[in-house]
């Protein structure tokens, strides 16, 4: 385990830097899609900006897997499941958006419910046509999973490794139930073919340009409140609880609550990171709630660094860059560098990329 | 040329035939006359085929069942080089696969057009049919007289029926007596005599067969006989009763082979797991790498299919023990107490083994061929079949089980690995190597997984991601069990198993799945160290 230490409680050198990465991405992405022409070498093409959009919402993903792994301990190997779940939420807003311009043009029924021969609307689906409340289903169905998971795997403390292979449970038995047909999210094929966002055209890039903005914006704004919450008295206490456990709960602190909200906090934050990610990639379907992909978020995490919040997101970002590189240059390659970053990084670098910058790679223990 | 009515149904109807059953005798006199006989079919008009038939049928050559098969379900053909007589085994396009009539043994493939059929037509096929059950109902073999029997129980006409009433008083095995007695009750259940409709039922009653079941239920539409209406629907209940009773029995042995799968799959975890404390995510793989050996094993030994399997268990244990040593040498004993590190690094571990098992043989997955000894079936009664692959798995499960844990219990190094689990710092006093002992445990559940890993390839394709459909499952039943615990592991695997395969009619497999899954999250919530927690002090600090 990390041994307590205040990383540069006061000065946040590295966020304040990745914050200004992020205010410079989010200026510099529309400059150069929009103002620079199309034959010139630095325009910026649709296809790059969802690269990055991609890599943002992974990197809340990342964010959400460091909070609670690397300032509570707790390691989730199911996170990309409340990822998904809010990429569900914001699926179900778009299916509905596409109304009548379906390959089988019914108004209401998304196609995949009439190629079912579906009658009706399943309750489940009635407000995801209203964007609002899509918004608070983004948010409220991750939110609402961890609540009801975390409550009964920490009241009866859960903890340490079979909390993660619980939680690995979870989302592989959720995968299985959404490639059901009959859950009534689309089966294997999930949704796609999305045609607008409020009303805005999902394939112009001018609206591509927005959802990264928003995008580059989300995450500034989760890094804060996490940051805020690691730095607040709370935060303390949710570190002590890393460190430990037991002497934390004797000391008289609600141990399990903190964890509770911290968790539902992060569950959050992955649903609203899932959100966005759906629109800018065009496809949501089961293979999202695959275990293999959570295990993925924790290694970006322990490769950037974990607690340190901008670290985990920056191993977000560069484990993706290698693997969209690798896996169009090289494909074979790719299984073998993953399989060996997991390795080397738990080997040598403990403390991350961010660690290894910082001159710190030391680790007791 | 269509040579083949229906799909791959004769195929089995081919295998199944008792040609495998009968010994092989050396050279048979009558070889050139049964040759010389089956020759003469070749121009011999419909109503010549029946006596050519029945003069085949009389020579008793051990290959007359397969030929006159053949030649009911037009798979007799002659070369038009030679003019020589071939049976067909199977067609693949237009080439089709031939057999020898006097041997039966492969005679290599030929061209659809090379060859000219030796047609049948209705009538002829019903004299052939007759002819066949005859013969093999006369045959030496039970299990030949019991499947003649069994089918001729489908079609009762008048000779049939008069068959059965000679071969009756000279049977001599009760199983067989019993189903021609049955046989004889379903066709006097269309006699005028209610009388005799009475003692038909009684005797049915005593059956468990769905065909039996279902020709009752219609006596019972159809009867106009009071007290026969009565007895038949009392004998359809006591029939549902057995079948209901059997099929519980099938589900459970079902569950039970599952469950056997998860075990021995567990196994390995609950000592990598259990006994060090160690996540093995690539636990898996290692079991993969034992089912690739099994492939290896038999492509490297193509003549001896039945022995390979033997072959590849030993094989697939060393494979997959030294390459658990190495793992443990180089990676894992660094992040000793450091479980969620251990779980990180053994899962790149095993996306590099999947990914060097696709660069080696491909990323398709491989088929292991089931040897002769474990594919068919065991048939209990008419309700109640059990498959031998399934049965051989549970055996093997609990022969392994039993064998891992008198190595923990009964010799030197299992007394050394319980010594290490239990206290590590006084083993360590007390002179053990404890370095070694981490080892060899590794090794030796890693081992068990490469063992696991023979099993899984009679059972599925051998596939790159053939370890990661059983992992998690595997973890359950670990956590399910009770961490190092090997009892828990075994009670836990199976009922899981067993609870799947109950579930499995109501909700569907995937259904079931998700089900066992949450229950036993919710399980866990309940009892957060398994069925059978350790007990002591190492289960405090972990």
């Amino acid at each position: 385990m990390l041994s307590f230490r205040n990383w540069g409680a006061g000065g946040d050198r590295g966020g304040a830097w990745f914050l200004a990465v992020l205010a410079v991405v989010a200026v510099a992405v529309p400059v150069f899609n929009q103002a620079v022409t199309q034959s010139s070498p630095f325009h910026l093409s649709a296809f790059g900006i969802t690269l990055i959009g991609k890599y943002l919402c992974y990197g809340m993903l990342a964010l959400s897997v460091d909070l609670i792994w690397g300032y509570c301990g707790i390691l989730s190997l199911g996170h990309a499941a409340f990822f998904s779940l809010g990429g569900y939420a914001m699926g179900m807003y778009l299916m509905r958006q596409i109304g009548a311009r379906g390959v089988y043009g019914d108004p209401i029924l998304p196609d995949f419910m009439v190629f079912l021969n579906w009658k009706a609307l399943p309750w489940f689906w009635y407000g995801f046509n209203h964007f609002p409340f899509a918004l608070v289903m983004m948010a409220l169905a991750p939110a609402s999973l961890a609540l009801v998971f975390g409550w009964f795997a920490f009241r009866s403390r859960v903890t340490g490794v079979y909390f993660s292979i619980i939680t690995q449970a979870l989302t592989y038995a959720l995968m299985l139930a959404f490639f059901r047909n009959d859950m009534g999210f689309g089966g294997n094929n999930g949704f796609t073919d999305f045609k607008e966002i409020l009303g805005f055209d999902l394939h112009s890039d001018r609206v591509r340009v927005v959802l990264l903005v928003v995008s580059t914006a989300a995450l500034a704004a989760s890094y804060t409140a996490c940051r805020a919450i690691v730095q607040s008295r709370a935060g303390r206490v949710i570190r002590a609880i890393r460190d430990a456990e037991s002497r934390t709960r004797f000391l008289g602190y609600p141990v399990e609550s903190f964890k509770l909200w911290l968790f539902v906090f992060s569950a959050v934050i992955a649903g609203v990171g899932g959100a966005l990610y759906v629109p800018q990639v065009g496809i949501i379907n089961p293979g999202e709630f695959a275990p293999i992909n959570s295990i993925e978020a924790v290694i970006w995490v322990a490769v950037g660094g974990r607690g340190t919040l901008y670290g985990a997101i920056a191993g977000a970002v560069l484990v993706n860059y290698a693997k969209t590189y690798l896996t169009g240059a090289f494909p074979e390659v790719w299984l073998y560098v993953l399989g060996a970053l997991f390795v080397l990084v738990t080997l040598f670098l403990p403390r991350g990329i961010v660690g290894l910058a910082s001159g710190r790679g030391d680790e007791k223990r | 040329m269509k040579f083949l009515p229906s799909g791959g149904q004769w195929v089995w109807t081919l295998l199944l035939a008792p040609w495998i059953l009968f010994p092989i005798q050396a050279q048979p006199p009558t070889d050139a006359a049964f040759l010389s006989t089956l020759g003469e079919l070749r121009e011999a008009s419909y109503s010549e085929k029946e006596t050519i038939a029945e003069r085949l049928s009389k020579t008793g050559h051990p290959s007359v069942r397969a030929v006159l098969t053949g030649f009911m379900e037009d798979r007799l053909c002659f070369r038009n080089s030679d003019r020589k007589v071939f049976l067909v085994k199977s067609n693949e396009g237009d080439s089709l696969n031939l057999a020898d009539p006097l041997t039966l043994k492969d005679a290599g493939f030929a061209s659809a057009d090379s060859l000219t059929k030796i047609g049948t037509n209705n009538g002829l096929r019903h004299v052939l049919r007759t002819t066949i059950a005859h013969f093999a109902l006369s045959s030496p073999d039970v299990s030949v007289r019991m499947e003649a029997v069994r089918e001729m129980q489908q079609s009762l006409d008048e000779p049939t029926v008069a068959l059965l009433r000679e071969r009756s008083g000279v049977e001599t095995n009760p199983g067989v007596k019993n189903e021609i007695a049955t046989g004889l009750a379903l066709a006097s259940l269309d006699g005028s005599d209610p009388n005799a409709r009475l003692e038909a039922v009684a005797t049915l009653g005593k059956s468990v067969s769905q065909v039996v079941r279902n020709r009752l239920a219609l006596l019972l539409e159809n009867e106009s006989d009071a007290k026969v209406r009565r007895a038949a629907a009392a004998a359809v209940a006591t029939i549902d009763q057995w079948r209901t009773f059997y099929s519980a029995i099938e589900t459970l042995f079902f569950g039970l082979s599952l469950g056997s799968v998860l075990v021995l799959i567990a196994i390995g975890l609950a000592i990598t797991f259990g006994v060090m404390g160690v996540i093995n995510m690539a636990h898996g793989e290692l079991m993969m790498l034992g089912a690739y050996t099994t492939y290896a094993v038999q492509t490297a030994m193509p003549g001896h299919i039945g022995l390979s399997v033997l072959v590849a268990i030993p094989a697939a244990f060393l494979v997959s023990g030294s390459t658990g040593v190495l793992l443990e040498r180089t990676i894992i004993r660094f992040l000793y107490g450091r479980p969620l590190e251990t779980l990180l690094a053994t899962f790149g571990v095993s996306l590099f083994l999947q990914q060097s098992v696709r660069s080696i043989f491909s990323a398709l997955n491989r088929s292991v061929v089931t040897p002769e000894w474990m594919s068919g079936s065991l048939r209990l009664n008419d309700a109640l079949t059990i498959t031998y692959n399934r049965l051989y798995i549970v055996i093997f499960t609990l022969l392994v089980f039993s064998l891992i844990l008198a190595v923990l219990k009964r010799t030197r190094i299992g007394l050394d690995i319980r010594a290490v689990s239990q206290n590590r710092a006084m083993a360590k006093a007390m002179g053990i190597r404890t370095e070694w002992v981490d080892a060899m445990t590794f090794g030796l559940g890693s081992g068990i997984a490469g063992v696991a890993g023979v099993a899984l390839s009679q059972l599925t394709n051998v596939g790159p991601n053939l370890g990661q459909s059983y992992i998690i499952d595997s973890f359950m039943v670990v956590v399910f069990g009770g961490v190092g615990n090997l009892w828990g592991s075994l009670i836990g695997g199976m009922s899981m198993g067993v609870l799947n395969k109950l579930l499995e009619p109501y909700a569907g497999a995937v259904l079931a799945k998700i089900f066992v899954l949450v229950a036993l999250i919710l399980f866990i919530q309940a009892r957060p160290r398994g069925l059978f927690p350790q007990a002591g002090r190492a289960a405090e600090d972990k």
